[in-house]
């Protein structure tokens, strides 16, 4: 196309989205433009070409259709709090923001249900369903910033998750549209929808299937109780056996977190939550329910830390002192990024038994590559997030991060593990996603994405890589991985 | 033998040498190289086949279409760590001999699947079928990890993983339960688990169904450490799962006569099949000739009772309703999808599709999905609609 006529296309597809919309629904101006350049994971930067910030589904629909027709990508938006640039835009794409459809439809408490809009913050159901005793379990790190659309787009989870699940386990319902505006409703208040289950495959699409405009959600009553053990051990090895003998014994505690020596020092420094600092590893495990079944879960998780050999043990006895406990875990991020320029956050998922073998083979790669790295795992779950230290003003150094990460993604994968286990793919992870799948499952991946969006328009090259660029990374890895020269200079 | 044919993009041929990873998907061994086999065959010929495990979900919601094809070759647990609360297992595995083993360990499937005889897990899997503590303890697919299986071209595949927390990729391995092998053969699953309750104890407090509606909804409401709430034989049967310590401190607010154990494990377990409360023993001619057909409904939780539409038990705390009606089937449809669910034909309704009739954008969807997994129509459709067999299996 000439730059004339993409000039001419433009203007009329900004025209028509003009014409549909609110005059504050839609920014174009390079100005308005810039706060929607990228999500949590800034080193990606692009603006759009315009932004759609609709009030209701009726106008959602409308984008879609007129992008539809002037085969225009559209990339949808929660609250941005993604850390794998899953709404990074395109030039030739409108960003689509459902953060204005913030509605609470309604609460049922009775039946334990609420119906609301994408983009209610994940916070704010629970803080609405507050006066009922109830909240909405699923408990992302952002979320009191996060919203249930993006929650819905990343199948997110939360500390909690190991005992309330993910999305996925907590959605009843959706409602949407198809890429071309064609309506859509999925599942409800009734228990497991006829048919496929569609809705378990809405869960985690990272908008590339559907646009969602109201959510159902299960509500659970609030335990009554919760109290956290903080065990310290002088090893990853130990505190990784002690995770093993606490699920051994039968307990799936609330939340059960590790932090590696490094992890510890660099919270300890910060928020002085009062571990201990000459421990290799910290476990905090807690325990939520009836005050009859915390004080016994509590009692047998102590006993399981001990027989151990964890070297220090504390239990929160009032509120105030499990917040403490836990704002070191809470804070690991910010405390680490007080001691490097930058960091990268990774998020592979491993099965438990082999934490100590993959925290050794980070170690390995952490000299190998030059950076360093701290550990802070989801032990109950898997679910490890290597922080490798950086300073993007250094050249190189944001190569050689990304590439220590990919060695640390494919390292999980070696132990039988994944490469994401709650932060999506995006368009971080599109290489390592050639690392955990072969071309046939790719390609059934992009299939299903045609089966929803023939056309290809909604939030287009994120989430599943082509089979090129696998074959091609493939290919570079051959000489890469098992370089037979290393002392030679490449280019 | 081409197990890995052209996919649908048309391009692996030349990709899959070149393919980076997952080289474990491409390998079979005998007995599922026999399944790969008999599905290309299938495919070259036109022909359609009826998966089949142990056979135990015969004539329940319709009627087999195809050849069977056995999956009784694939048996063994493949990875089984307790302290990992994960089980692999290969599809064909009696269902009876996993539970066994988890038993072992003090663990258990979360879905509570029904277990007559011969059931496997591939079967438990692909009906997607659960029992009482799916309403507190989630379904078929939320405990499910990951899949290996072969597409309706005999290509092997897997989703999913043998972890808790996984969101690389579409979740492809959910989409396969309560899917009734339409879009594969599942070779190998992967399941969450979760330890046995330390303590149950169940409890019968006689009233009527919509009493009891209410009061199971209000008591899920509360921290209680409930594991299952159903309605049937006049009576709200309660199940108290969890320590000791909490299940002991929960009794006394609920009141109720307690269920002696060994009643109470066969009552749950036979819940999981069907509620009691309606068929004699001797209206059971064989399960497809029932006087008058069974339906299950899948409402809201709150939804009245349906006792004048021929409810007979309540279970998923309030959640689902076991019908006995000779009402004709488009009017218990319309009952359902009135109160925001809809109803599958359980038994004695073999001239119907199980699965409630879906909307032209939901079917439109489910072809296209069926024509990813299965482009030559060789696996039967005959659970979902009539009309999607046909259009899948190129019958006219």
């Amino acid at each position: 196309m000439s730059q004339l006529a993409a000039s001419q296309a433009t203007s009329r597809i900004l025209s028509a989205l003009a014409a549909a919309l609110p005059a504050d629904a839609l920014l174009t101006e390079p100005e308005q433009l810039a706060p929607y350049e990228c999500d949590g994971l800034s080193m990606y930067r692009q603006p759009p070409l315009a932004v759609a910030l609709p009030y209701t589904a009726e106008q959602v629909q409308a984008v879609l259709r007129i992008c539809h027709a002037h085969h225009t990508p559209v990339i949808p938006r929660g609250a941005g709090t993604g850390l794998a640039g899953g709404v990074l835009p395109r030039a030739d794409a409108v960003l689509l923001s459902l953060a204005r459809l913030k509605r609470i439809v309604r609460i049922d408490p009775l039946a334990r249900v609420a119906v609301v809009e994408p983009g209610v913050r994940n916070a704010a159901i629970s803080e609405a369903s507050a006066a009922h005793g109830l909240y909405y379990a699923p408990d992302p790190s952002s979320q009191i910033a996060c919203s249930i659309g993006g929650n819905v787009a990343e199948n997110s989870g939360g500390v909690h998750c190991l005992k309330y699940g993910l999305t996925v386990h907590n959605v009843l319902g959706i409602k949407g549209f198809l890429a071309d505006g064609t309506p859509l409703s999925i599942g409800g208040e009734a228990p497991d929808d006829s048919g496929l289950d569609l809705l378990a495959l809405m869960m985690g699409s990272e908008g590339l299937l559907v646009v969602v405009t109201e959510v159902t959600v299960r509500l659970l009553p609030r335990p009554r109780v919760a109290q956290v053990v903080m065990a310290a051990f002088a090893t990853v090895e130990a505190a990784g056996d002690a995770v093993a003998g606490i699920i051994g014994e039968g307990i799936i505690p609330a939340g059960l977190e590790m932090m590696d020596a490094l992890a510890t020092r660099a919270v300890e420094d910060f928020v002085h939550a009062g571990y201990p600092l000459d421990a290799g590893a910290i476990l905090l495990a807690e325990s939520d329910g009836t005050a009859e079944e915390v004080a016994d879960e509590i009692a047998r998780i102590e006993a399981v830390c001990r027989r151990h050999g964890a070297v220090s043990l504390a239990v929160s006895q009032s509120e105030v002192e499990r917040l403490k406990l836990w704002a070191g875990r809470k804070a690991a991020f910010p405390a680490v990024g007080r001691i490097t320029p930058d960091y990268y956050c990774m998020d592979g998922t491993i099965p438990k038994k082999h934490l100590s073998a993959v925290l050794r083979r980070i170690a390995e790669l952490s000299e190998r590559h030059g950076l360093a790295c701290a550990n802070v795992f989801h032990a109950g779950d898997g679910n490890l997030h290597p922080l490798i230290f950086f300073d993007a003003n250094q050249p190189g150094d944001v190569e050689r991060a990304e590439a220590f990460g990919l060695d640390i993604l494919r390292a999980c994968v070696e132990a039988g593990g994944v490469i994401t286990g709650e932060h999506g793919v995006g368009v971080e992870k599109l290489d390592a996603m050639c690392v955990q799948f072969a071309a046939p499952e790719l390609a059934t991946f992009h299939a299903v994405k045609a089966a929803f969006d023939p056309a290809g328009l909604l939030n287009p090259g994120k989430a599943v890589p082509t089979l090129h660029r696998c074959a091609e990374m493939g290919a570079m890895h051959v000489h890469g991985g098992k370089l037979l020269h290393p002392e030679l200079p490449r280019f | 033998m081409p197990v890995s044919s052209a996919g649908p993009t048309g391009t692996l041929d030349a990709q899959s040498g070149a393919g980076p990873a997952g080289a474990s998907t491409a390998v079979l061994d005998p007995a599922e190289r026999i399944l790969a086999d008999a599905i290309c065959a299938a495919a070259a010929d036109q022909r359609v086949l009826h998966l089949r495990g142990g056979d135990s979900k015969r004539g329940l919601g319709g009627a087999a279409h195809g050849e069977p094809l056995s999956t009784l070759g694939l048996r063994g647990i493949v990875d089984y760590d307790p302290a990992e609360l994960v089980v692999t297992v290969r599809a064909g595995t009696p269902l009876a001999d996993l539970q066994a083993e988890l038993v072992a360990h003090g663990q258990m499937l979360p879905f509570e699947p029904p277990d007559w005889p011969g059931a496997t897990v591939g079967g438990a899997v692909a009906s997607g079928l659960a029992g009482p503590r799916r309403a507190f303890a989630g379904s078929v697919r939320d405990a499910l990890l990951g899949v290996r299986l072969l597409d309706g071209r005999g290509q092997v595949l897997r989703f999913g993983g043998r972890v808790m927390k996984n969101v690389a990729g579409f979740d492809l391995f959910r989409l396969q339960a309560g899917a009734w092998g339409r879009l594969g053969v599942l070779l190998e699953v992967s399941f969450r688990l979760l330890p046995r309750p330390q303590r149950e104890e169940t409890l019968r407090l006689p009233m009527a169904a919509n009493e009891a509606i209410q009061r199971m909804n209000r008591l899920a409401a509360t921290p209680l450490p409930l594991g299952a709430a159903a309605w049937c034989e006049g009576a709200l049967h309660l199940r108290l799962c969890g320590s000791a310590a909490g299940v002991d401190a929960a009794l006394p607010g609920i009141g109720g006569q307690a269920v002696e154990p060994a009643a109470a494990a066969a009552f749950w377990a036979g819940c999981a099949g069907m509620p009691p409360g309606h068929v004699p023993a001797a209206d059971m001619r064989g399960p497809d000739q029932l006087e008058v057909p069974l339906w299950r409904l899948s409402v809201p939780s709150t939804t009245r009772s349906l006792g004048a539409e021929g409810e007979f038990a309540v279970d998923w705390c309030g959640g689902l309703r076991w019908l006995a009606t000779d009402a004709p089937p488009s009017e218990v449809r319309s009952l359902a999808a009135s109160l925001g669910g809809h109803a599958m034909a359980w038994r004695g309704n073999l001239a119907q599709p199980a699965m409630h009739p879906l909307d032209p954008v939901r079917l439109a969807l489910h072809r296209r999905l069926f024509d990813v997994f299965d482009p030559h129509g060789v696996f039967d459709s005959g659970r979902f609609d009539a009309a999607a067999a046909q259009a899948a299996s190129g019958a006219t």
